[in-house]
């Protein structure tokens, strides 16, 4: 088993025929993605890398059934895709645009929450299932099929993570990338409680960064509720004040937000936290001969 | 993006905010025509840079009469300005607002943020303006109103009850504080802020509301919408390493340290600067090339790299995963010949084509310090500057 995404997950994809959405959508489809159809405004009717293009999701959903979308719309135009979709009916919402405004962020999120969508992302390489489904940009070929859940705020440093843990023979169920946003759809907690809920998943990784309180929050959850060991790297300890590394929510402001004190917060709730990325893998190996 | 003062002010007026009547001068004389101008028994002399506490530091002085705003104009105008907030070599001052002076009968504090925990927008407010709200809300947090709000085409009424009876405003102010406020959350929308924040907000002693410092940011992420808001942005306040990477679709910023990096993706640029510093080393910069860089924005990279004198050695950590590591190390070799440097480098490639990444970099006759992981690659940098 696996969280959210299936060998039965029917996708479509936003934006298909850009330069991005049409290389991962091939992508996707090599892997084994069950790619159903295509969102391009203006090329409904056609057909575009061996699937139906419509020009709304509206439409999309009705032909194809489709319940899960990838959305690769540019940046100023995204958060409107997320909310078409959710209106649509779509449940699960995977946004991989960097660079939306945050301000529709904050509208796109709280129309997801009223419609019950699960949104992944926005500025996230995705969600994977090893050998069932590829919703992202990830690399496929550093998965492998296990059980240990990835949820992490980076793209390349998950890859990191993954292909660490690959190389030891150790597999993973399912690998969130929860997004670099300060608004995202899917949170930590989101993404614990759903692996702790999976009985094929028998540990977690979780990687976060400098930048806003949630993994001080997902520490508590980890403390109260989480039934299994959690492995952890967080990035931004050599991170200077106020200023964005990279991604939009990778800020430390003020006093808050700094590395040391979400390190603190997962080490006090139990989970072990690596100080170096290159032991994620190790960190994980040691674990599981324990459990 | 952050602005001036002075800029902040001019947007707040057009979203019908009252601001003190204020002159902008570059060079002292344009002084002689302000108090024509400003027609005040006082005048207000501003330094504006882009950081806080500036009265602290002598880049705010008042003035009562016109020599002795020649006077205040001479010394702050050229000043290298330090703060709690510019780090100790401090700004020079390069544009002076002056503004007439007014009489206070009370200062508060108003802001509106996005507020990523709560989702929405936050406006924030006390009675207790003029000192930094960091320190009210360390001091005296019942002091401190928070209303979160969702997007709307303008300020729910009952938001601004929840401020404005807060901050025990009299039933007299009701109608300008509505007025003020709606006007901030129009130009927080409007504008893709990140933060409007109005310290002091000031009741006059004629009963008025008035904005005497203002403070706006812009969501980077909104600017290709406003696109005239970009011409606000002062070079002078900005890194010229961080503009340039900018422009090309890097991501950089500069740090104290002397091993130059140059990483693809934002989370492992971090993870690649802790991991130095574990190893005992200083990272000099933090510089993401993105997920799938091109050669010419490795050039730049290298570019950037070099352009700061303290970078004793490189290291380049990449993991390939849709783009190629071969690509990759012909983009590294293509650039390296042509940049001519001494420095060591050290190199990761990792992912996909790995091994051919490995051989052509090897068959290259540049010294190359070559790594199979991030962690012998960090020893072998922090080794190189040793």
């Amino acid at each position: 088993m696996s969280i959210l995404v299936d060998k039965n997950t029917k996708v479509i994809c936003q934006g298909i025929t850009g330069s991005a959405g049409s290389f991962h959508t091939e992508k996707c489809k090599e892997y084994g993605t069950n790619i159903v159809g295509g969102v391009t405004p203006g090329k409904g009717g056609s057909s575009y890398l061996g699937v139906p293009i419509f020009n709304t999701v509206k439409e999309a959903r009705k032909k194809t059934h489709a319940n899960a979308t990838m959305i690769f719309v540019p940046a100023p135009y995204a958060a409107d895709a997320i909310m078409e979709s959710a209106e649509a009916g779509i449940e699960l919402i995977v946004a991989i645009t960097e660079g939306i405004p945050v301000n529709d962020m904050i509208q796109a999120k709280a129309l997801v929450t009223k419609k019950g969508a699960r949104l992944i992302g926005p500025n996230c390489p995705g969600i994977i299932t090893p050998d069932a489904c590829k919703i992202g940009i990830m690399p496929g070929f550093i998965h492998k099929k296990g059980h240990v859940g990835v949820i992490s705020r980076s793209g390349t440093l998950t890859y990191e993570a993954v292909h660490q843990l690959t190389n030891l023979g150790i597999g993973q169920s399912t690998c969130i990338g929860i997004g670099g946003d300060p608004i995202i759809g899917t949170t930590f907690i989101d993404a614990l409680s759903l692996f702790n809920n999976d009985p094929e998943t028998h540990a977690v990784v979780m990687i976060g960064e400098i930048g806003g309180e949630a993994e001080e929050e997902a520490a508590l959850y980890i403390k109260n509720n989480l039934k299994k060991p959690v492995v952890s790297f967080i990035a931004g300890l050599t991170a200077p004040q106020g200023k964005r590394m990279g991604h939009a929510g990778a800020i430390i402001s003020g006093s808050s937000g700094r590395a040391e004190d979400k390190i603190r917060a997962l080490e006090a709730a139990g989970a072990k936290v690596v100080r170096n990325p290159a032991e994620i893998g190790a960190g994980v190996k040691s674990i599981l001969g324990t459990v | 993006m952050k602005i001036h003062e002075y800029q902040a002010k001019e947007i707040l007026r057009t979203f019908g905010v009252k601001t003190p009547k204020g002159v902008v001068i570059k060079n002292l004389t344009e002084l002689n025509s302000v108090p024509e101008k400003l027609k005040s028994t006082k005048y207000v002399v501003k330094a504006q840079i882009h950081a806080g506490g500036r009265g602290k530091g002598g880049g705010v002085k008042i003035a009562k009469t016109t020599d002795e705003l020649q006077t205040c104009a001479k010394q702050i105008l050229g000043m290298n300005l330090v703060t709690h907030q510019t780090g100790p070599e401090g700004k020079i001052v390069r544009t002076l607002l002056i503004e007439e002076g007014l009489s206070i009968q009370k200062e508060l504090y108003l802001a509106m943020i996005t507020n990523r925990k709560s989702e929405s927008f936050s406006l924030i407010a006390s009675c207790e303006g003029g000192m930094e709200i960091e320190e009210v809300a360390h001091k005296s947090p019942e002091k401190i109103i928070t209303e979160n709000v969702g997007y709307y085409s303008e300020l729910p009424m009952y938001a601004i009850r929840n401020i404005a009876y807060g901050l025990g405003l009299s039933q007299e102010l009701m109608k300008p504080f509505t007025k003020l406020a709606q006007g901030i959350y129009k130009a927080f929308i409007t504008l893709d802020c990140s933060l409007l924040e109005i310290n002091p907000l000031i009741i006059t002693s004629d009963n008025d509301l008035v904005a005497l410092d203002a403070k706006v940011n812009f969501d980077n992420n909104g600017l290709v919408r406003h696109k005239e808001l970009l011409e606000l942005q002062d070079i002078h306040e900005e890194d010229p390493r961080e503009l340039e990477a900018a422009k090309h679709g890097l991501s950089y910023i500069s740090l104290d340290g002397n091993i130059g990096c140059m990483v693809n993706g934002a989370g492992l640029a971090m993870g690649t600067m802790d991991t130095i510093k574990l190893h005992g080393g200083s990272p000099a910069n933090f510089l993401d090339v993105g997920g799938s860089a091109t050669t010419e924005q490795v050039s730049k990279a290298f570019e950037l790299i070099l352009s700061d004198k303290k970078v004793k050695a490189i290291l380049i950590n990449i993991f390939g995963g849709i783009m190629k590591c071969d690509t990759i190390a012909n983009g590294i070799i293509a650039a390296a010949r042509t940049m001519h440097f001494q420095q060591p480098m050290v190199v990761r490639l990792d992912g996909t084509n790995a091994d051919i990444a490995a051989g052509i970099l090897e068959k290259s006759e540049l010294k190359i310090i070559t790594a199979k992981n991030m962690d012998e690659a960090a020893k072998k940098v922090v080794h190189a500057v040793q």
